[in-house]
């Protein structure tokens, strides 16, 4: 793909994510942090991509390496996310 | 060609789903299930991509996934609540890494476009300085590392030095990345950078690193995007990369400094403010601030990074509670950059199952500040330290901070005189309406909790 398409893309990217998280309240900094750390996780998709192509031996080892860790912040992330979230509680629901 | 329309349009699907997922995480009651959409999307993205024509081999990637997942399963169960700054610190090196990795892998197989090179070197230096950043980060936090900032004379001659090296191994790289030496080099010195630029930065001030870092985790998975010509990867990547600019920017403001501030001047090393506070400190004990607190109708917590490192969350709770009973209102009061990452606090205090809507921001607080009998700091100190109003040469002087000293009274539960991480004299300490209560937090609420059971 040529490489203007894929800056334009980025740039409405940003923007977009400039406009959703600007909003958050300071309650939730921490369960956004990691749940969008989650997100920059998506580069377990190239990993998955070099591991298995079937190309060189080198990309396949790099990549198998790159699954590891990307999945570990992947599912570690949503799952912390998850459970950081679970603990919060509206006044009249929290109760003993 | 249809399943790469396939693909395409898992991508699209995946992406409305990040994006709709990051929309519901702004409010406390939809949070929850925008992060079970945000991950339906990651699982859409990694499924398509593995249906797709490119992929022949699936040993490997079946070995990574259940590898990373088993230790990502592990890690998320296990940990302590109070360890979170930690966890997201090493899952956001993780994801550096593996950024890194993919930039590697994927120079062996493209087909050396200029373009290309550059943004696999742009991968290579984004997700290694956010791989050991964040590791030295979660050194820090852990206090493997020491937390205050290491600062050594030439420091900025150095790191201007290491940026020349690196823009220059960067252009030779990409001039020739058949050359595997420049690759390592540039490896190399991304590592070294994320290194330097976190150890000059104090432990007070991790609420700024850790977003600024999550943010690159971000920028590596986009440029990874662009080294493999990955649209899903440059829109996820670049979301990330705003949502931490913008957490790093909002962290900033708390403090009152600009990035470059916060990333460069080694704050609170050698800060010797040349004001030194004297007066009577007025010591209290717990039994005696039980009768302060069974008499007070509206009482104000303000915890602070004290409390995690007592894991004083719960006996907070019972407190409030407690309190509660007794007919008085009890709020809290967090400030943005409290504990060791944005939103630190609340986290522990939901942990402890105190309600959301009880913890209230800052501007909320202080203009009622008059209103409240007591205030309860509870292991904060810079955050409410009035010299940052008042002492025009101290080195916090112009940050907001919680106006504790307005209340009519004044608990400060702490471990000693010793100061704030900072390292800043507090005259908070010695006002008029002041109480200081010595002593570890939980154990200081716990006998005030047994007077009122008794």
């Amino acid at each position: 793909m040529d490489a203007v398409f894929l800056t334009f893309i980025l740039m409405l990217a940003v923007l977009l994510g400039f406009e959703l998280i600007s909003k958050v309240p300071a309650t939730l900094h921490t369960p956004l942090m990691s749940g969008s750390n989650a997100i920059s996780g998506i580069t377990l998709v190239g990993a998955v991509t070099s591991a298995g192509s079937g190309g060189a031996e080198m990309a396949t080892l790099l990549g198998t390496f790159a699954v590891v860790f990307a999945t570990i912040n992947v599912i570690g992330g949503y799952l912390v996310t998850n459970r950081m979230l679970g603990m919060f509680k509206k006044k009249e629901s929290a109760g003993k | 060609m249809n399943t790469l329309v396939l693909i395409n349009l898992g991508y699209i699907a995946a992406a409305v789903l990040f994006i709709v997922g990051l929309k519901m995480l702004s409010s406390p009651a939809t949070a929850r299930r925008g992060n079970i959409l945000s991950s339906l999307g990651m699982l859409v993205a990694v499924v398509v991509t593995l249906l797709g024509e490119g992929i022949v081999e699936y040993q490997w990637v079946v070995v990574g996934l259940v590898t990373g997942g088993g230790i990502g399963v592990l890690a998320a169960r296990l940990v302590a609540m109070t360890a979170m700054p930690e966890l997201v610190a090493l899952f956001n090196g993780f994801g550096g890494l593996a950024s890194l990795l993919v930039g590697c892998a994927a120079l062996f197989s493209s087909g050396g476009e200029t373009f290309t090179i550059v943004t696999i070197a742009l991968a290579i230096l984004i997700g290694g300085l956010t791989f050991t950043g964040s590791i030295v980060a979660w050194g820090k936090l852990n206090e493997i590392i020491t937390g205050r900032p290491i600062l050594f004379s030439g420091q900025r001659a150095v790191n201007a030095l290491l940026f020349l090296v690196i823009g220059a191994a960067t252009v030779m790289f990409c001039l020739d990345p058949s050359n595997t030496t420049y690759l390592y080099v540039v490896i190399g010195l991304s590592f070294l950078l994320g290194v330097m630029v976190v150890i000059p930065i104090g432990g007070a001030d991790m609420p700024v690193v850790i977003s600024l870092l999550n943010s690159y985790s971000g920028l590596a998975a986009c440029a990874a995007g662009f080294a493999i010509n990955n649209i899903i990867l440059i829109v996820a990547g670049s979301l990330v990369g705003a949502s931490g600019i913008i957490l790093t920017k909002i962290m900033c403001k708390a403090m009152n400094r600009s990035l470059v501030n916060v990333l460069f001047s080694g704050f609170g090393a050698a800060t010797t403010s040349a004001t030194t506070f004297e007066g009577e400190v007025k010591p209290m004990t717990p039994e005696d601030a039980y009768y302060v607190l069974e008499a007070a109708s509206n009482v104000v917590i303000v915890p602070g990074y004290g409390m995690a490192v007592a894991q004083a969350q719960h006996v907070v709770k019972e407190l409030q509670e407690l309190l509660e009973g007794n007919g008085a209102e009890v709020v809290y009061a967090v400030h943005p950059v409290a504990g060791r990452m944005p939103g630190h606090m609340n986290v522990l205090l939901a942990e402890a199952d105190v309600p959301y809507d009880l913890l209230l921001e800052m501007d909320t607080v202080n203009p009622r500040m008059e209103t409240f009998d007591v205030a309860i700091v509870l292991g904060a100190n810079d955050v409410v330290n009035p010299a940052a109003r008042e002492v025009k040469d101290s080195p916090i002087y112009g940050m907001p901070i919680i106006n504790v000293d307005f209340a009519r009274t004044v608990f400060v539960l702490k471990r000693s005189m010793a100061s704030g991480f900072a390292g800043i004299d507090n005259p908070l300490f010695f006002r008029e309406n002041t109480r200081m209560i010595f002593g570890d937090g939980k154990e200081t609420i716990s006998r005030i909790i047994r007077e009122f059971s008794n």
